[in-house]
């Protein structure tokens, strides 16, 4: 295990890909609809280079937030910034970035190479130079040959790079995505996910995501934005979103979770204990928790960070844990086989039920628990996430 | 036993063909009710056209029996001067009454649909107000209008001598071009207009690169509708028209007055053949390229 603290930032991760200069800042923008606030007071910087996901349940204000960069809303306050340029002044059609959007919104009665090459003509780019672009970009998203073909003519997935394309050609500042993938189905929109990575990683132009998909995050993005009710909640890597959250909302939000309520019990520098009245034993945590002793928290365990052994004899014994914490029993209540792992429900003794996911490792695995078998749940000190709100 | 037993086998294996299968349960088409209907309603519309048409080829004063094929009231139709003047008039109202009521519909349309401003829904029924006013009413109106309100210049050149007639046209047939437009901007997708502006388009621009051509359906559609509304328009027609401005249904109905003779039959099968032709042009447009349609 490496050392890692709660406070774990993007600027301490030296791998990062992330150049430092911020080519989109948002700094205190709010947008209200009549009464209703759609987005509050967010301050973010997007960094050039980067791929950055907006994610958030729907209704957030995660897409306002991405229309009012693109010049479809005006922020009611606050300064938006392109390259330290506020752009409040500007219409859409003058604005550094160009939108894919959600229903692709590839002009119908247009041509393929027309589509992508409208763009240009309203720039005024010379005929010559339009037809190599275009061809260019129709290359770069693999539609080679399609040019002469009308939208109607071609598949979901296809329509989507022709829309990448159009939006590509102009050589923005920023590409900005609306829920791109949420109209594919399953097996494309896998596929569509290395593409657009690749895709980033060639064009080299930053790219910012809006998505209520937390998978897709995880998977394209290398620094997520979490809103929820028009405030930013988390700006984080994927890595420290999922690992470690800074609210209970985002360690809901970003995967599957078991939430325990608690009271601190004790903080020092170098361990941290937790009593949950639905735990049989206190949470032992390797690490200190910035938290006033007998503040109530909440202990985020994650199912597939939580260890079942079989209920034989004396309870396990966790190496990093004093004995007798971070191990409870429980009874196994449900058991759902997924192929290449297994997800359980073990019911503990208090009567909470609890999820694990166990990989199965070999082909006999998934015989090794039943139903209504007791068994022994434990998890390593540096395990759990506790959040103070 | 035996002996009796298999003829009645035959006609069991040769009973099914026979017999035609009871209709489904939603094949009305099968069913006499519905058929009766069709039959009743293709006879009533057009046997009286067909008449019409037959007759215009009959070799006789009087409309009544038939006594020969001839082409002889054709010749007479279109060597009748005031007939191809009312003709010709007809056709000029028809074209300014088409091209401008595509217009002002598609721009009332266009209003109503995107933008909202107080009285709204006053404007939205005051517009559809002409659509469902009796004609005669309508007639009146203008015959009033145009004799104390705003009388149209009389002894104009050609064609602006019809300028009455055509306004009266254009005022009941722009609202059928708004409702038809309408209908159609319904089912636009508005990503589409932010793609183009965010693409770099003006809003002029946006209006006719991504606007026009999805309305463009419903723009041929409502541009039939207005022509042949005001080809076919007598009622209104008759109160707005002047003696030396006579549309083809007014000069029909005068030669009517007369007699019914095979020259009206003539002259108005030329105004079927005429309308059928200019209906078939508006839809083969409209099929030509029907990936355009799809949004």
């Amino acid at each position: 295990m490496t050392e890692v603290s709660p406070v774990h930032t993007q600027a301490d991760n030296p791998a990062s890909p992330v150049k430092a200069k911020a080519i989109i800042s948002f700094e205190g923008v709010t947008k209200r609809f009549g009464k209703t606030i759609a987005v509050d007071n967010v301050t973010l910087q997007v960094q050039e280079g980067e791929f950055f996901a907006l994610l958030g349940p729907s209704g957030c204000g995660k897409t306002t937030l991405l229309r009012m960069l693109a010049g479809f809303e005006a922020p009611s306050e606050g300064r938006i910034l392109i390259d330290g340029k506020d752009i409040a002044a500007l219409p859409p059609n003058k604005r550094p970035v160009n939108m894919v959007f959600q229903s692709y919104a590839v002009f119908p009665h247009m041509k393929v190479s027309d589509n992508v090459a409208y763009g240009l003509k309203m720039d005024g780019v010379a005929g010559d130079e339009i037809k190599t672009r275009v061809e260019e970009a129709l290359d770069l998203v693999k539609l080679d040959g399609y040019g002469a073909r009308m939208p109607d003519q071609l598949s979901g997935g296809q329509r989507q790079r022709v829309a990448l394309a159009r939006a590509l050609v102009k050589r923005p500042r920023v590409l900005l995505l609306d829920e791109p993938l949420s109209a594919l189905d399953a097996k494309l929109r896998d596929q569509m996910r290395s593409e657009l990575t690749s895709l980033q990683e060639k064009v080299g132009i930053t790219f910012m995501m809006v998505t209520h998909d937390q998978d897709e995050a995880l998977a394209i993005a290398t620094r997520c934005a979490v809103m929820n009710r028009g405030v930013l909640t988390q700006v984080a890597t994927p890595a420290d979103l999922y690992e470690f959250p800074n609210s209970r909302f985002v360690a809901d939000f970003v995967g599957s979770v078991n939430m325990f309520e608690g009271v601190l019990e004790k903080d020092e520098q170098n361990e941290a204990q937790v009593r949950c009245p639905e735990l049989s034993a206190p949470v032992y945590l390797d690490h200190g928790v910035t938290g006033a002793r007998g503040a109530t928290v909440w202990v985020a365990l994650r199912p597939e960070k939580i260890e079942m052994h079989k209920r034989t004899g004396e309870a396990p014994k966790m190496e990093d844990a004093p004995p007798g914490m971070n191990v409870v029993g429980g009874v196994i209540r449900d058991i759902v086989y997924l192929g290449s792992e297994t997800n359980f429900e073990i019911e503990l003794e208090g009567g909470r039920r609890v999820k694990t996911f166990r990989s199965n490792l070999t082909r006999y695995d998934q015989e090794d628990f039943t139903w209504d078998e007791p068994v022994w749940l434990a998890w390593h000190a540096c395990s759990p996430a506790v959040l103070l709100s | 036993m035996a002996k009796e037993a298999l003829p009645v086998a035959a006609a069991a294996v040769s009973a099914p063909p026979l017999k035609r299968e009871k209709p489904g349960p939603l094949e009305y088409m099968r069913r006499w009710p519905l058929q009766l209907m069709v039959g009743l309603t293709l006879f009533f519309l057009y046997l009286p056209l067909i008449t019409l048409m037959a007759f215009s080829f009959n070799d006789s004063r009087r409309n009544i029996v038939w006594q020969g094929f001839t082409f002889k009231y054709y010749e007479k139709a279109l060597n009748n001067d005031s007939l191809i003047e009312a003709f010709v008039n007809s056709l000029t109202i028809a074209f300014f009454c088409t091209v401008i009521s595509v217009i002002l519909g598609a721009l009332a349309a266009v209003m109503l649909w995107r933008f909202r401003f107080p009285g709204k829904t006053a404007v939205e029924g005051t517009i559809a107000l002409p659509i469902v006013v009796p004609e005669i009413c309508l007639g009146v109106a203008m015959l009033v209008f145009f004799a104390r309100v705003m009388p149209w210049p009389q002894g104009l050149p050609w064609p602006l001598n019809l300028g009455a007639i055509t306004i009266a046209h254009i005022s009941f047939a722009f609202p059928f071009v708004a409702t038809v437009v309408r209908a159609r901007l319904s089912s636009f997708n508005r990503e589409l207009e932010e793609a183009a502006k965010d693409l770099g388009a003006s809003e002029w621009r946006t209006f006719w690169d991504v606007l026009v051509p999805h309305m463009q359906p419903a723009l041929i559609a409502g541009a039939l509708l207005a022509f042949t509304l005001s080809l076919d328009d007598f009622v209104i027609t008759f109160f707005t028209s002047g003696p030396d401005t006579i549309t083809f249904p007014v000069k029909v109905y005068s030669m009517l007055r007369f007699s019914v003779t095979p020259e009206v039959n003539a002259a108005s099968t030329i105004l079927i053949v005429v309308t059928v032709v200019l209906t078939a042009v508006g839809l083969h447009m409209q099929n030509q390229k029907p990936k355009e349609s799809k949004a």
